[in-house]
């Protein structure tokens, strides 16, 4: 089997709140390899958006280590982390986090212009589907649209990973499948590694692999025979 | 306490830093309210309880030679409520340890009882007494430039005559509250004094038994002085008589009236500025918060808080804010307002100050921020009322945004996606923008209005003294004398070129304006004192008519070609008809030109010297004073180069006061508005920065969005600043131009310069402290919530 992308070892994070200790993980391990789909699931406070945040680099560690390649995140400087995130992670989040102030296009071109080998805004907006839709604001799309829009501008620079952090969490049936197939046809195309943390646990079934969370710790791995096309996903 | 009141304090105490930077802007306002128009109250109090306690005339005349019998005819005159009929002599003073001369004016107070006006206030010792020669009160500066008290000795040369005298009293007029000497551009304490001595002795010493050529008048309240004048006029005709007139062309009152204006002016244009700065600054950090708080607002209605309630609470938080300002303000205002008003007691001669505690004055200036902060809030404070329960539970909508600089591809590729969003946000929101550019402005706009006079007055000084009046002294005579004095002063130890003139006093008419001023007789070819055109070349006078300045020109509305009305002062009122051939620049009093020899033929009694002004080896400057301590025909002497240091001196310390009054004041301003500008861009655009972090974006690139916005805004700032400077500064040249001095309107290319400088430097530095918080963003937190 090819080296992981990933490689977490006993991943535990603390955060201190005055006198309280809030144990986020306590020792997770799991190794990612390239191209694979892997689903996160799991309740609220059950550790998986922390361990997505440590690797793509937003967040530190309490202990163990992260590597991504040879590349050690666990002990990377906050400079080294904006690089990494700049050269080699993309993110989608429930809420978008698109740019008010620019249109589709300009969205996505942000990371364009940034980017090593990029493609262009157009091709990345065709990706999702939505070339019609360049010169509108955020402010003018829908929650669907604005979700494809924030994917073309994670996949616009073409980046090793994608953790997308309950990229349907804010969405329909019909347009979470919509934006479920433009995530399957970029993993397919581009081959990217791709995290997905999800509550619905009807997605599971397009992963490869699905992690549960419980208190920190992956209380089970599952690896998916048979997966299905998003369209046939039950919400 | 109320939950809501519990949560204005908390509120209060997590924005301090807001809070404060806007309290410190309305602050501004209030201190400048209450030492502005509290000094003005003050000095105005202390003039009139001066003025009426020590019975200053209001009505002033002066005589060669009037016997005092005429008094009967001036007590005879309605209104009248007091007259003094003195003798008032200019004296050359020789003082020990100083080499120049002083120079004085020596003015008789009578044997026995106080005068009828311009009585004396006595700070110490006993005034002269009859029959003990040679002793003076002495006004008060002049006594403590050189440490004289009662018992003190010094040397005068009164008509001619060396005489030593003896200080009894130390004393303060009415009359000389602000004493300036011949040629003084600001008083010189150390060579300019006032003496007072018994008439009898005067009598004496200057040939004046049984006469006065000064009298003081005083006149009941309520009476036309204009009547009084023309009577006294008509009185002293046959006498000499060089024209009455009333206490506005009083030398120390209309100085101090000048200063009471500017004063005044200074309370009507400065606190507006802050006033408005502060009700933008409110409105920016209230409509904020209230955004903030919309789900709050929302959950509040819901419970059953009404709108009104709701929005007196934020009313409450703005009259806080409003109320930390005006104590700090009040509290400073106080203490500066003190410290001033006594300074300006030391600069003019008061024997006491009238500190004026008005209450009032606290109650305005409160009332002023109270209503400009509540006016600040109106707007956000109506959205709260406005705002439905169940719309406010929902977030707000989107930002709508326009598709300015919008494109695709190379269209914009000038500017990056970040810098797009920069601007954008800049236009979403342009009354935001203009008016934080505008209160921005306001801080370029007063530091180029402080800084402005000292360009102004450098180049009056090279005007003035480089220019025109390039002598190095000027000695006056007693009284006219034939052109072979020139000679005898052109002989004097260290004269290099001496220089004739001639002056003689004339009311000047156009139509129903007139005043009265000084024709001055130019010989040809003079180049020490030379007349100059409006661009400050040097002219010489053609053969006949007047060479009008400029100023005397506007005020009598005469123009080259009219043929202006002289009335010759010193020739019993004769009128003549003279054209006005040129117009010339003057700075200092109002004084109107002729060729020497077109005066002498004008005033018709051959040719006569007023004085002499002189180049002087300054090798021999000590021998030339001694000379002129020697010289009886010598009535004072101007020295041009003292008055130069003398003048340089009191305008810097002056200025250097003001400027760095002015520079706190538009470093606060600037602070106040550009940290908080920054504080709420940063709070509505937390979320974007943080995604900005979060797709890879340094910490530097994400700054540069604010940064960007911001420095638009500055840049914005600092063309409007230099026109509201300009504005300002124009202002204040035509504010302070009187008869007797004048600022020429000249800011140097490097005043802008600065003034920029000073503010960018104070944004980038307001701009760095938000910066910090940029670098804190919470990434995380930021992604996982709506706004």
């Amino acid at each position: 089997m090819a080296a992981p992308i990933f490689s977490c070892k006993d991943v535990a994070k603390v955060y201190r709140s005055g006198d309280v200790e809030v144990h986020a993980l306590r020792g997770v391990d799991l190794d990612l390899y390239e191209g694979e789909m892997a689903v996160l699931l799991g309740p609220s406070g059950s550790g998986k958006s922390t361990l997505l945040n440590i690797i793509g680099g937003l967040d530190q560690a309490s202990s163990g280590t992260v590597h991504f390649r040879e590349q050690e995140l666990t002990a990377c400087s906050e400079r080294e982390l904006t690089r990494y995130r700049r050269d080699h992670v993309g993110f989608v989040f429930q809420f978008y986090n698109l740019i008010p102030s620019l249109t589709a296009w300009e969205n996505v071109a942000l990371v364009t212009e940034i980017s090593k080998n990029p493609m262009t805004p157009d091709e990345a907006l065709e990706m999702v589907g939505l070339k019609d839709r360049t010169a509108h604001f955020p402010a003018q799309l829908s929650g669907g649209e604005q979700q494809r829009v924030a994917i073309a501008r994670a996949i616009a620079k073409r980046p090793e990973v994608l953790l997308c952090d309950e990229p349907t969490g804010a969405l329909d049936s019909k347009t979470g499948i919509i934006v479920l197939e433009a995530l399957s046809r970029i993993n397919e195309e581009l081959n990217t590694t791709m995290a997905i943390i999800t509550h619905n646990a009807g997605i599971r079934q397009i992963a490869h692999r699905v992690f549960s969370f419980r208190d920190g710790r992956i209380v089970e791995a599952q690896v998916n025979e048979t997966r299905s096309k998003p369209a046939e996903v039950t919400w | 306490m109320s939950m809501l009141d519990r949560k204005l304090l908390r509120d209060l105490a997590r924005l301090w830093a807001q809070v404060l930077a806007i309290a410190l802007v309305m602050a501004c306002g209030v201190a400048t309210i209450v030492i502005a128009v509290g000094a003005y109250r003050s000095l105005e109090e202390t003039r009139s309880v001066f003025y009426d306690r020590y019975r200053f005339a209001n009505v002033f005349a002066a005589a060669t030679r009037a016997p005092l019998h005429l008094m009967e005819r001036m007590t005879s005159l309605g209104g009248v409520s007091g007259i003094e009929l003195r003798v008032v002599r200019p004296v050359l003073l020789d003082i020990i340890g100083m080499v120049e001369p002083g120079t004085g004016v020596a003015v008789s107070i009578p044997d026995r009882g106080e005068p009828a006006v311009n009585r004396l206030y006595l700070r110490t010792g006993r005034l002269p007494e009859p029959g003990r020669a040679g002793e003076v009160a002495v006004t008060e500066p002049f006594a403590a430039a050189h440490g004289m008290q009662p018992g003190s000795r010094f040397d005068a040369i009164l008509n001619g005559r060396k005489m030593t005298l003896t200080v009894t009293a130390i004393v303060l007029s009415p009359e000389y509250i602000y004493a300036m000497g011949p040629g003084d551009m600001v008083p010189d304490q150390r060579r300019f004094g006032v003496f007072f001595m018994l008439r009898s002795a005067m009598e004496g010493l200057f040939d004046m038994k049984g006469a006065f050529n000064d009298v003081a008048i005083r006149t009941q309240r309520g009476v036309e002085t204009a009547a009084v004048i023309d009577a006294v006029d008509a009185i002293l005709k046959p006498y000499g008589g060089t024209g009455a007139h009333e206490r506005a062309d009083q030398m120390s009152h209309a100085f101090l009236d000048n200063e009471l204006t500017q004063l005044r002016g200074m309370a009507m244009v400065i606190p507006p500025v802050f006033l408005f700065v502060s009700a933008f600054l409110v409105n920016m950090i209230l409509s904020r918060l209230i955004a903030l708080e919309r789900e709050q607002i929302g959950l509040l209605k819901a419970i059953g808080y009404g709108p009104m309630a709701i929005a007196w609470h934020y009313a409450k938080l703005t009259l806080a804010i409003g109320a930390i300002g005006v104590v700090i303000g009040a509290a400073a205002g106080n203490w500066t307002g003190r410290a001033m008003t006594r300074l300006y007691g030391e600069f003019f001669s008061f024997p006491f100050l009238v500190f004026r505690q008005s209450l009032d004055l606290y109650a305005i200036a409160a009332g002023a921020t109270a209503l400009a902060a509540l006016a600040g809030a109106a707007r956000a404070i109506f959205s709260v009322v406005a705002l439905p329960a169940a719309v406010a539970m929902q977030p707000p909508a989107p930002t709508r945004y326009r598709s300015l600089l919008s494109g695709k591809g190379g269209r914009l590729k000038m500017f990056s996606q970040l810098t797009i969003m920069a601007l954008r946000h800049l236009v979403r929101w342009p009354v935001r923008t203009l008016l934080t550019a505008i209160g921005t402005s306001l801080s370029v706009a007063l530091l180029v209005t402080a800084l402005f006079s000292t360009d102004s007055i450098d180049y009056m000084i090279d005007a003035v003294f480089f220019r025109a009046e390039r002598q190095d002294a000027t000695l006056s005579f007693a009284q006219g004398l034939s052109p072979r004095a020139l000679q005898s002063v052109a002989a004097m130890p260290g004269v290099m070129r001496a220089e004739p003139y001639r002056a003689t006093a004339a009311v000047l008419r156009n139509g129903t304006r007139s005043r009265r001023l000084a024709i001055v007789g130019v010989a040809p070819g003079a180049g020490l004192s030379r007349v100059l055109d409006v661009n400050l070349q040097a002219v010489e006078p053609p053969e006949t008519g007047l060479l009008v300045s400029d100023y005397a020109a506007e005020l009598l509305g005469l123009r080259i070609g009219d043929r202006a009305e002289v009335e010759l002062l010193e020739q019993a009122g004769r009128v003549v008809f003279v054209p006005v051939t040129a117009i010339v620049s003057s700075y200092v009093g109002l004084t109107v030109y002729m060729s020497a020899e077109a005066l002498d033929r004008l005033l018709a009694d051959g040719p006569r010297l007023s004085g002499v002004r002189v180049a002087v080896d300054p090798a021999r400057t000590d021998e030339l004073y001694a000379a002129v301590k020697q010289t009886p025909a010598v009535a004072s002497i101007a020295l041009q180069g003292v008055s130069r240091r003398r003048f340089r001196e009191t305008i810097e310390t002056n200025m250097s006061m003001m400027m760095t009054t002015y520079m706190v004041l538009a470093i606060i301003i600037t602070i106040g508005v550009i940290y908080n500008s920054a504080r709420i861009q940063l709070s509505e655009r937390a979320r974007e920065l943080a995604s900005l972090r979060v797709l890879g974006f340094t910490r530097a690139e994400v700054s540069s969005v604010l940064l960007i916005e911001l420095g638009a805004v500055v840049a914005l700032a600092q063309p409007l600043g230099w026109l509201f400077g300009y504005l300002f500064s124009w202002l204040v040249v035509v504010g302070f131009a009187t008869d007797l001095f004048r600022i020429p309107f000249v800011i140097n290319p490097s005043t802008f310069a600065i003034a920029s400088l000073v503010v960018l430097a104070t944004a980038a530095l307001s701009a760095l402290i938000v910066r910090r918080r940029i670098d804190s963003l919470d990434l995380i937190s930021v992604l996982k919530t709506r706004e």
